[in-house]
């Protein structure tokens, strides 16, 4: 008899999905926030904001930020932190610039070496951290020692470069054109379109799906909203982009591996295991999980995330720095917070390691092009990071 | 009698939950008040309310103490009228001293210097009068949960304490232990200290309380005076009708052995000079129910868990056996594949990850049932979350109530859920009703009854003997890591099983 009562009393509370909704209110928050800061910035600028050529150096110049903002999310809701990053990325770029300048290396095999590198020092890291219960804090802090060393000691303490032009392309090319209407590119914007389309369908169909099975899922004006709000930033971005060169080549990986980690934390088991030992890792382990070699993984990920973006970087520069990547794992951090992750583990979403990044990157350019002092610039940053984070605390504790 | 505290139309919502609505609650001076009522009644939520842990503001309603309203903001302002709470899960820092744990956040201090001297003295004190022998010294890890409980006793003791609440204290004690803490609360009522006690052992709210308050779904019930007191009248009160039987009826369809252990041996964790398990030879036949009984820390769990590819201990030596067939049981995913499930005993720090909610919880163990490839099907995961929920009757807003926000006994459900999603064809229990209320109990049971129709089998630890005698075909007795006794249910009861342990305690003396 209480199997029924607790039956009739589910059916009926079935509408009140308050915690799953309430997650997504925080994304939206902070799609808010961005919107805010870059309608801020497009005003103190007067306009140089989005301006398409700005806004292309917007997308070049946080690329890699981003990128590796994807690894960390995974590592940091795992539980861990890698604080080496930087000095990975910085090595890799050197490592790239002595096998393609020093050594005459073709483009290609030089840059599956270096992510290969890139996965290697990652495992080398998440062994430690893995098999032998090393905190992460300290043996990535050995690893932002120990490659920026190495990095430096590669390089001779000397710029290398430059690069083949083709890898260059990675970094300053844009899709090609296949129409040479002067001024406009419009094959970026027919991909703009199309990934508009795509994206409105699959989550028509994901609603769909949901109803059939007799589950509601947000209200209907709501989820128009959102969906038109989205298209319309996309559709707008897209065209202001294509205005100029076009979609960079940089914007096209990055948008792939975005749309890869979301697929992989949101639809995936693997995801849904990283995310259950962040939350427990001894409930993890007793379910069956095997929370070493996820953790190993984890860190190799971002071995490899890190060497792209020390590719990235260096093709942007066109030259390998031994000062390359200095001080980019607190940007990438920084990001992965902004973006509501928690240090405790468990908790975090890609898309909001993204938009926390692009909110660290608007920051930085707006208030560049507003001549406000770098001093000054870390001292707001550092505000906004703690600012996101008390935030979310404080909401925690309100629930 | 004077009355010492009244709560008045006390109301707390949640975000989704009315977890109290229009509560009234009155004890009177030194009185042993219960507070009954089934798994997410509201019971340690109106103590929470009451110890201040939900501040003023947060709820509606009035508090009287001492004949005054109250407006606690934290629990510092309910200690220091006396009001002292004990929670549900014990919050002692286990790497930290007796005395360190009694003092900490209040120790004795002058230009905050720690006189540890007087801490030791006093904790000397407060130990005596629990009745704890230990030294004021000795790490919280190095002792077992009767003695930690009777620890946070004492600490409540050091501060002036008028009214004490003590939230299922004795729900992972054995019976002497469990003895012992009583006599306590009726020591402490000579010296005219209240006490609320929430308890889902009918039989020890019996033996102590002077009034017993019911909450059922966030309401008040009603309040029994003691010669009103039995235990069917709580029960059906609790429940909101009459319970025939404790245990469900069920006709036995037992097969041949499926699962075999033999000459199982384990060593401590961390001492591995130890032997925690000492030969045992066990095994359970299809459809069958087989109990282990002992006290706490016979090695039961030590036991379970190191067979669950072994999750805990050392130098393990021994074979296991299903179906006749030798099976490599060497890591918890072999386990797992090979049909074993273990439903651990202590459902925070291994059954749960408590910052997500009931639908991850629930298919964690078995991601392959609801995804195809490696990647989820999200329909089927809701299907299977909300069909759990309706089978275990798991009370909570929706499957999307974090884990975290869930009374205890309807945590116990949630990690019972996940390991019925994984399908296995041994399912070891351990300590499956610990803290669960009369309702759930018998409903746990009914799957337990359920799963050995369908021919799996069921090895099940516990505690409380009325338990696996009701519920069990066979019962081993195990005793300091080594099996003692061995009887068909039917053969079974309190005093043999008793007696087996006693007899081989002697021995080993
Ligand atoms: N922080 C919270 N957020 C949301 N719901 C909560 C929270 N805390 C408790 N609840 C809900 O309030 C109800 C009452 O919970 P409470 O813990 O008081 O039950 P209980 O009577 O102590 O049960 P048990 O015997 O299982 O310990 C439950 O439905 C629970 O899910
Ligand atoms: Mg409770």
């Amino acid at each position: 008899m209480t199997i029924e009562t607790a039956a009739t009393q589910g059916k009926k509370d079935f509408k009140t999905d308050g915690s799953a909704l309430k997650g997504n209110y925080r994304e939206y928050g902070l799609v808010l926030a961005l919107i805010l800061i870059m309608l801020f910035f497009q005003f103190t600028t007067n306009g140089v904001l989005f301006r398409p050529v700005n806004l292309t150096n917007l997308v070049l110049q946080n690329s890699y930020i981003i990128i590796m903002a994807l690894g960390m999310l995974l590592v940091i809701v795992a539980g861990h932190i890698d604080l080496s990053v930087g000095s990975v990325s910085g090595f890799i770029g050197g490592l790239a610039a002595v096998m393609m300048v020093r050594w005459q290396i073709h483009y290609i095999p030089a840059t599956i070496l270096c992510l290969v590198m890139g996965g290697a020092i990652g495992a080398a890291q998440g062994y430690w951290v893995a098999y032998h219960k090393i905190p992460s804090f300290i043996v990535t802090l050995a690893g932002m020692l120990v490659f920026r060393g190495l990095a430096l000691w590669l390089l001779g303490g000397q710029s290398v470069g430059p690069f083949p032009p083709q890898f260059q392309l990675l970094s300053s090319g844009f899709i090609p054109d296949f129409f040479a209407y002067p001024g406009f590119n419009i094959t970026s914007m027919l991909v703009g379109i199309i990934l508009v389309a795509l994206m409105i369908y699959f989550s028509v169909r994901g609603r769909a799906k949901r109803e059939k099975h007799g589950y509601e899922g947000e209200p209907f004006a709501l989820f128009v909203a959102k969906n038109l709000i989205i298209a319309g930033i996309v559709l707008f971005l897209t065209y202001l982009l294509s205005s100029y060169k076009g979609l960079p080549n940089v914007l096209i990986v990055m948008s792939i591996l975005i749309a890869l980690f979301v697929f992989v934390t949101k639809r995936m088991t693997v995801g849904r295991r990283i995310y259950a030992m962040g939350g427990n890792e001894k409930a993890a382990k007793l379910s069956g999980i095997k929370t070493e070699r996820l953790t190993f993984l984890t860190f190799v990920n971002m071995g490899v995330l890190a060497a792209l973006a020390g590719l990235i970087f260096a093709a942007r520069l066109n030259t390998a720095t031994p000062k390359a990547g200095l001080g980019f794992e607190l940007d990438v951090i920084a990001a992965v917070f902004i973006g509501g992750a928690s240090a405790m583990g468990g908790v975090g979403q890609v898309m909001g390691a993204v938009i926390g990044a692009f909110i660290m990157g608007v920051m930085n350019n707006g208030m560049s092009i507003m001549g406000v002092n770098i001093d000054w610039q870390q001292v707001i940053k550092g505000l906004v990071l703690l600012a996101a984070v008390i935030f979310d605390v404080y909401n925690k504790n309100k629930a | 009698m004077e009355t010492i505290l009244e709560m008045r139309n006390i109301t707390k919502t949640f975000p989704g939950v009315k977890a109290l609505n229009n509560v009234n609650l009155d004890v009177r001076k030194g009185e042993i008040h219960a507070l009954v009522g089934e798994n997410g009644a509201g019971k340690s939520t109106l103590m929470k309310v009451l110890s201040g842990v939900y501040p003023h503001g947060s709820y509606e309603g009035e508090i009287f103490y001492n004949g005054q309203e109250q407006h606690f903001r934290d629990i510092g302002d309910s200690e220091k009228q006396g009001i002292i709470i004990i929670h549900q899960e014990l919050a002692l820092v286990p790497l930290l001293s007796i005395a360190e744990n009694i003092f900490l956040g209040n120790e004795p201090a002058k230009f905050g210097v720690i006189d540890w001297h007087v801490a030791e003295n006093r904790t000397r004190e407060l130990l005596a009068k629990v009745g704890l022998k230990e030294d004021p010294l000795t790490l919280i890890t190095n002792l077992g949960v009767g003695k930690q409980q009777l620890v946070e006793i004492a600490k409540a003791l050091s501060k002036e304490v008028e009214l004490l609440i003590l939230d299922e204290p004795t729900a992972s004690l054995n019976e002497k232990d469990s003895d012992a803490l009583l006599a306590l609360l009726l020591e402490f009522k000579a010296h005219g200290i209240s006490s609320i006690l929430i308890s889902h052992k009918l039989n020890e709210v019996g033996k102590v309380a002077d009034r017993i308050t019911v909450l059922r779904d966030g309401a008040t019930i009603e309040t029994l005076d003691k010669d009103e007191i039995s235990e069917d009248r709580i029960v059906t009160s609790m429940v909101g009708r009459q319970l025939a039987d404790r245990f469900p009826q069920r006709e036995p369809n037992i097969g041949e052995v499926v699962f075999e252990v033999k000459d199982w041996v384990v060593h401590h964790h961390i001492h591995s000079d130890r032997t925690v398990i000492n030969g045992i030879n066990l095994n359970v036949r299809q459809g069958e129910v087989v109990g282990i009984a002992g006290l706490m820390g016979a090695g039961r769990t030590e036991f379970a868990m190191s067979v669950f590819g072994k999750a805990y201990g050392r130098k393990i030596s021994g074979e296991v056996f299903i179906k006749g067939q030798k099976a490599d049981v060497s890591t918890i995913g072999k386990a797992i594949d090979n049909g074993i499930a273990y439903v651990t005993e202590d459902r925070k720090t291994f059954g749960l990850n408590l910052i997500d909610h009931i639908k991850h919880n629930a298919t964690i163990v078995n991601l392959g049932g609801v995804s195809h490839n490696g990647v989820l099907d999200d329909m089927a995961e809701l299907k299977v979350a909300n069909e759990y929920r309706r089978k275990t009757n798991i009370r909570s807003s929706s499957i999307y109530q974090k884990t975290g926000n869930l009374s205890g006994g309807n945590q116990q459900k949630v990690v019972l859920s996940k390991w019925l999603f994984a399908n296995p064809d041994l399912l070891i229990l351990d300590e499956p009703t610990r803290g669960i209320d009369v309702g759930a109990k018998y409903e746990i049971y009914t799957i337990i009854n359920q799963l050995v129709s369908e021919g799996k089998s069921v090895l099940m630890i516990s505690s409380e003997m009325p338990e696996l005698l009701g519920v069990c075909d066979r019962i081993y007795v195990m005793n300091q890591g080594r099996l003692v006794g061995e009887m068909p249910a039917s053969e079974a009861s309190q005093e043999k099983i008793m007696r087996a342990i006693i007899r081989a305690e002697g021995k080993a003396s």
